[in-house]
C-alpha cells in the first residue's frame, strides 16, 4: 500500500485546507437531509399500529444510537492510526470525535428513556442494552477526562487510544445484547438478515435522518479537528500565516 | 398547523421533549466548535503580533 | 511493517483481547443482577427464587385481564404457550399493556402460586407498521379476506 500519498493528505496542513473546502458543502447537504427527514418523520410517516404517535421518537432515537456506536469506531480507529502508525492527524480526529460521540450517546439514552416511559412503563431498567449503552457513555467520558488530565498531548493521545481500543469490546455487546439476553428492549428491526420489519413509509425517513446525522458528524468533526490542529500546531509558520490571512479578510 | 399535530396522540410531552433535546444538543454542537475556531485564530494572530 | 510497529500492534491486540475477556467475565457475574426474566415454565418448575423478588415475562392471555372496579387493581394470566402464571398488580399499567402483548412483571411469588407484581413493564416487538397494514395482516392470518364495502 502506498502510504506516501496517504501521509500527504493526512498532514495537518493539507487536511486544514481541504476540510475548509469540503465542510460547507457537507453542512448544506446535511441541512437539506434534516429538513427532508423531519418532514418525513413527523408528517409523511403514518402512526404505528401499536405505539401510535409516540413511535415518531424513533427518528431521533435510532440515528443517535447508531452514531454513538459509529463515532466510537471512528475514534478507536483514528486513535489506532496515531498509536501504531504515528499519524498525528489520527490523534487529532480521535480527540475531536469523543465529545460528539458522548453527546450522541447521551441523546440515545435520553430519547430512549422518553420513549420507554409511555411504552414500557419506565424511564429506565437495568437491561443489557441500556446498561451497555450507559457503559459506552462512561467510556467516552473516561476518554475525555483522560485528555483533560494528561498535560502532554502525545501521552494523552496514546493513553486515550489504548482506552478507546480496549473499549471496542463493548460495541458488539451493545449491538447484540438484545439477542444474547432476555432484554426488555426489542430485537433489531433494520439490520436483520431478512427484510427489515418496518413499513417502507416509516423506514425511508429513518434512513434519511440517519444519513443526516452521519453528515452532521462528518461536518462537526472536520471543524473540531481544525481546532485541534490550531492548538497543536499553533507555533508553526503555516498556522501563523493562515491565521493572519484569514483574519485580514 | 392544527393542534392535533402538536398533541401527538397524547404523547406530546415525550415526543416534543425528545425532538427539542436533540435539536438543542445538535445546534449547540454545531455552533460551539465554529466559535472556538474563530477565537483560536484570533489568539494566534495576537500572539504573533506581540512577538 | 517494522518490528517495533508490529510489536505495538500485537500489544494493542492483546489489550483488546484482555479487555474482552474481562468484560465477558463481569457481564456473566452481573447477569443475575441485570434485567433478566424467567419464563412461566421456569417458575412452575421451581427455578425462580422463592424468597426474593424476581422478574417473570410472558404473553398476556386473551380474556384473562380482570380489573377490580373503582381501583387500580388488576389480575391477569401470562403464558409462554406451555405454562401459565397468574399475576396480581395494583398500579398504572403501561400504554402498551394489552391482551396478547409481551410483558415483564417484577415481584414475589406467593405460597399459593400467584405472582404479586410491584412493577409491570410492557415489551414491544421490533415490528413497525401503519394501523391499516396491521389490520390487513391480522385479517389475512385469521383466514378472512378483507371485504370491500359494496
Amino acid at each position: 500500500m502506498d502510504f506516501s500519498r496517504l501521509h500527504k493528505y493526512a498532514s495537518p496542513m493539507h487536511f486544514y485546507s481541504w476540510s475548509l473546502a469540503v465542510a460547507p458543502w457537507l453542512g448544506i447537504a446535511c441541512a437539506v437531509l434534516f429538513v427532508v427527514g423531519l418532514a418525513g418523520g413527523l408528517f409523511y410517516a403514518p402512526p404505528d399500529y401499536q405505539q401510535g404517535e409516540s413511535f415518531r421518537i424513533i427518528y431521533v432515537h435510532v440515528p443517535s444510537a447508531w452514531m454513538s456506536l459509529f463515532i466510537y469506531m471512528v475514534m478507536a480507529g483514528a486513535g489506532a492510526l496515531g498509536l501504531i502508525w504515528h499519524v498525528k492527524l489520527g490523534d487529532m480526529i480521535a480527540r475531536a470525535s469523543a465529545p460528539v460521540g458522548a453527546w450522541f450517546t447521551f441523546l440515545a439514552l435520553a430519547t430512549g428513556s422518553l420513549w420507554g416511559k409511555p411504552m414500557w412503563g419506565t424511564y429506565w431498567v437495568w437491561d443489557a442494552r441500556l446498561t451497555s449503552e450507559l457503559i459506552l457513555l462512561f467510556l467516552y467520558l473516561g476518554y475525555i477526562a483522560l485528555q483533560g488530565a494528561i498535560e502532554d498531548r502525545r501521552t494523552a493521545a496514546r493513553a486515550g487510544a489504548i482506552l478507546a481500543l480496549v473499549g471496542t469490546v463493548n460495541i458488539p455487546i451493545v449491538h447484540y445484547s438484545v439477542e444474547w439476553w432476555n432484554t426488555l428492549h426489542q430485537g433489531p428491526t433494520v439490520t436483520k438478515f431478512d427484510a427489515p420489519s418496518i413499513d417502507t413509509s416509516m423506514l425511508i425517513p429513518l434512513l434519511v435522518m440517519s444519513l443526516a446525522y452521519t453528515l452532521y458528524f462528518c461536518t462537526i468533526v472536520l471543524v473540531r479537528t481544525r481546532c485541534e490542529i490550531l492548538e497543536f500546531e499553533r507555533n508553526t509558520t503555516w498556522v501563523k500565516q493562515r491565521a493572519a490571512g484569514v483574519n485580514a479578510v | 398547523m392544527d393542534t392535533e399535530f402538536f398533541a401527538m396522540g397524547g404523547y406530546a410531552f415525550y415526543v416534543w421533549t425528545s425532538y427539542g433535546l436533540s435539536a438543542v444538543v445538535l445546534i449547540a454542537n454545531a455552533i460551539g466548535p465554529r466559535m472556538r475556531e474563530k477565537s483560536l485564530l484570533k489568539k494566534i494572530v495576537q500572539r504573533t503580533g506581540d512577538e | 511493517m517494522t518490528p517495533t510497529r508490529k510489536k505495538r500492534l500485537i500489544t494493542a491486540a492483546l489489550i483488546v483481547a484482555g479487555g474482552g475477556i474481562a468484560t465477558a467475565l463481569i457481564l456473566t457475574a452481573f447477569e443475575k443482577n441485570l434485567m433478566y426474566f424467567y419464563s412461566p415454565s421456569e417458575v412452575i418448575a421451581g427455578e425462580a427464587p422463592a424468597a426474593r423478588k424476581f422478574r417473570v415475562g410472558g404473553l398476556v392471555v386473551n380474556d384473562s385481564v380482570k380489573r377490580v372496579p373503582d381501583s387500580l387493581a388488576v389480575e391477569f394470566t401470562i403464558t409462554d404457550t406451555v405454562h401459565e402464571v397468574t399475576v396480581v398488580y395494583e398500579g398504572i399499567l403501561p400504554d402498551l399493556f394489552r391482551e396478547g402483548q409481551g410483558i415483564v412483571a417484577h415481584g414475589l411469588r406467593r405460597p399459593d402460586g400467584i405472582f404479586e407484581a410491584s412493577e409491570v413493564l410492557a415489551k414491544h416487538d421490533e415490528n413497525y407498521m401503519p394501523p391499516e397494514v396491521a389490520s390487513a395482516l391480522a385479517a389475512a392470518k385469521s383466514g378472512t379476506t378483507l371485504k370491500h364495502p359494496q
